[in-house]
């Protein structure tokens, strides 16, 4: 098998490696890094449970190969806090139960980051089709998006 | 996925001088990858067009709008330069898959992909475009030849795209609530050539609805278009829409974008 040499910036700490080509970006983070907050739900580009940041762009982490992100700054969930604190999504999150059993979490998170990004204040309407990449089988998406209301409000 | 040789070319010149035999480019792999992945797409060498620096940027002049091929289709959705000159192209961008999507699609992967429920082909035919390559310009009627076929030969690469500023033009998508492609989409444009209807999603490519250009054009009203009854047996047919449906969206569909382009 030949490899491809990659490097790349995760969660502030500089990496470089030998990967096999096809390695999708959501394997190198979670397997070859170890950090698996980032997770696959659906591993067809449908669910963005796999949503991390590439240059400040959410992207589906499953969708895309490792080698596309060559050169760039990759953040995870595991990036966002500051020691202990946590990024106000994040707060926002906990504070109105915005999750049940977590699974899509961590992408609806990186995803809501974006959303506020490009609209600080949108309306419940925007929120719900903003997050329309990510899927959630629990919570039935109220919570969800009181969530981002208080983190649009912080 | 199969294995591929990857390359990471910084030019033009050195991406199409890679592009012998089954390689393919890759530009945001939104499509590509996931074929790959299901092994339903396969190439020995895969070109990855992110380095090449002339691929991308937007300009407007009096005429029209050219979009490079890498531009993603975030890019063109939040562009104001866009939306002041074609509101109804920044709209459709705004409106392809879900954010990370368009934070990682580009109107060319769109394009050579020719998927028959995809958007931007509507506002390609409907705008009546131009699809600059590396060898020739390729009239937007002449580019969508069939189900994921285009004109584009082996090794063509697709360098930009320039949308004619048209009077008004509005795109309306009936979404596939899964997929959020086009079930039926249909772009209305009114340009220096005359009323443009574009239908993507209702067959299996994207098509000009010249009985509702007709309607349209003795009188651009939303009830010219609704009143055009399409026959239905060519439009396609599954289990999200029969084609008798799919015929009945596509002048409900121009009516509200008619509406919408007001
Ligand atoms: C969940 C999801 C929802 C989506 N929803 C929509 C939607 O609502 N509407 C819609 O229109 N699309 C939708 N898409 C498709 C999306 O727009 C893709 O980004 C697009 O079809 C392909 O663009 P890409 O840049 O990712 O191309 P890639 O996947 O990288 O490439 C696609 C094809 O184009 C070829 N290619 C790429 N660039 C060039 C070039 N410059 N010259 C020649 N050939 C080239 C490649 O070789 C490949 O064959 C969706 C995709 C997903 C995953
Ligand atoms: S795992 Fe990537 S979108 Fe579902
Ligand atoms: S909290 Fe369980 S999938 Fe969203």
């Amino acid at each position: 098998m030949t490899t491809e040499s990659i490097s790349l910036t995760v969660n502030g700490q500089p990496r470089r490696m030998d990967i096999d080509p096809r390695t999708l970006l959501v394997q190198l983070i979670r397997d070859h890094l170890g950090l698996t907050g980032t997770h696959v739900g659906c591993d067809t580009a449908q669910c963005g449970a796999c949503t991390v940041h590439v240059d400040g762009r959410a992207v589906k982490s499953c969708s895309i190969l490792a080698l596309q992100a060559d050169g760039t700054e990759v953040t995870t969930i595991e990036g966002l806090a500051t020691g202990d604190e946590l990024h106000p999504m994040q707060q926002a999150f906990r504070d109105c139960h915005g999750l049940q059993c977590g699974y899509c979490t961590p992408g609806m998170v990186m995803s809501a980051i974006e959303l506020l990004k490009h609209n600080p204040q949108p309306s419940e309407q925007q929120i719900r089709e903003g997050l329309e990449g990510n899927i959630c089988r629990c919570t039935g998406y109220q919570n969800i998006v009181k969530a981002v209301q208080q983190a649009a409000g912080a | 996925m199969y294995t591929f040789d990857y390359q990471r070319p910084a030019t033009r010149a050195q991406a199409i001088a890679a592009a012998g035999g089954d390689a393919k480019y890759l530009a945001g792999g939104q499509s590509l990858v996931q074929a790959m992945k299901l092994r339903l797409a396969a190439a020995p060498v895969l070109i990855d067009l992110s380095r090449v620096a002339d691929l991308r940027g937007i300009s407007v002049s009096a005429a029209d709008v050219t979009i490079g091929a890498m531009t993603r289709h975030a890019e063109v959705a939040h562009s104001a330069p866009v939306r002041a000159a074609i509101p109804g192209l920044a709209d459709l961008a705004e409106g392809i898959g879900d954010q990370m999507v368009r934070n990682q699609g580009t109107l060319g992967g769109s394009l050579a992909n020719a998927d028959p429920a995809a958007c931007y082909p509507a506002a390609v035919v409907g705008l009546g475009a131009t699809i600059r390559t590396d060898r020739r310009s390729i009239a937007a009627d002449d580019f969508f030849t069939g189900l994921y076929e285009t004109a584009l030969e082996p090794g063509e690469l697709i360098v930009s795209v320039a949308f004619p500023r048209p009077a008004r033009c509005a795109y309306i998508k009936f979404k596939h609530p899964a997929s959020r492609f086009a079930i039926v989409g249909v772009f209305v444009a009114q340009t220096a050539g005359g009323v443009r209807v574009a239908v993507t999603g209702a067959k299996s490519r994207v098509f000009r609805a010249t009985a509702i250009e007709a309607a349209l054009t003795r009188e651009f009203s939303a009830a010219a278009a609704a009143a055009v009854e399409l026959p239905a047996d060519d439009m396609a047919s599954d289990m999200h829409a029969g084609a008798a449906y799919r015929a009945a969206l596509v002048s409900v569909l121009a009516s509200r974008a008619v509406t919408k382009t007001a």
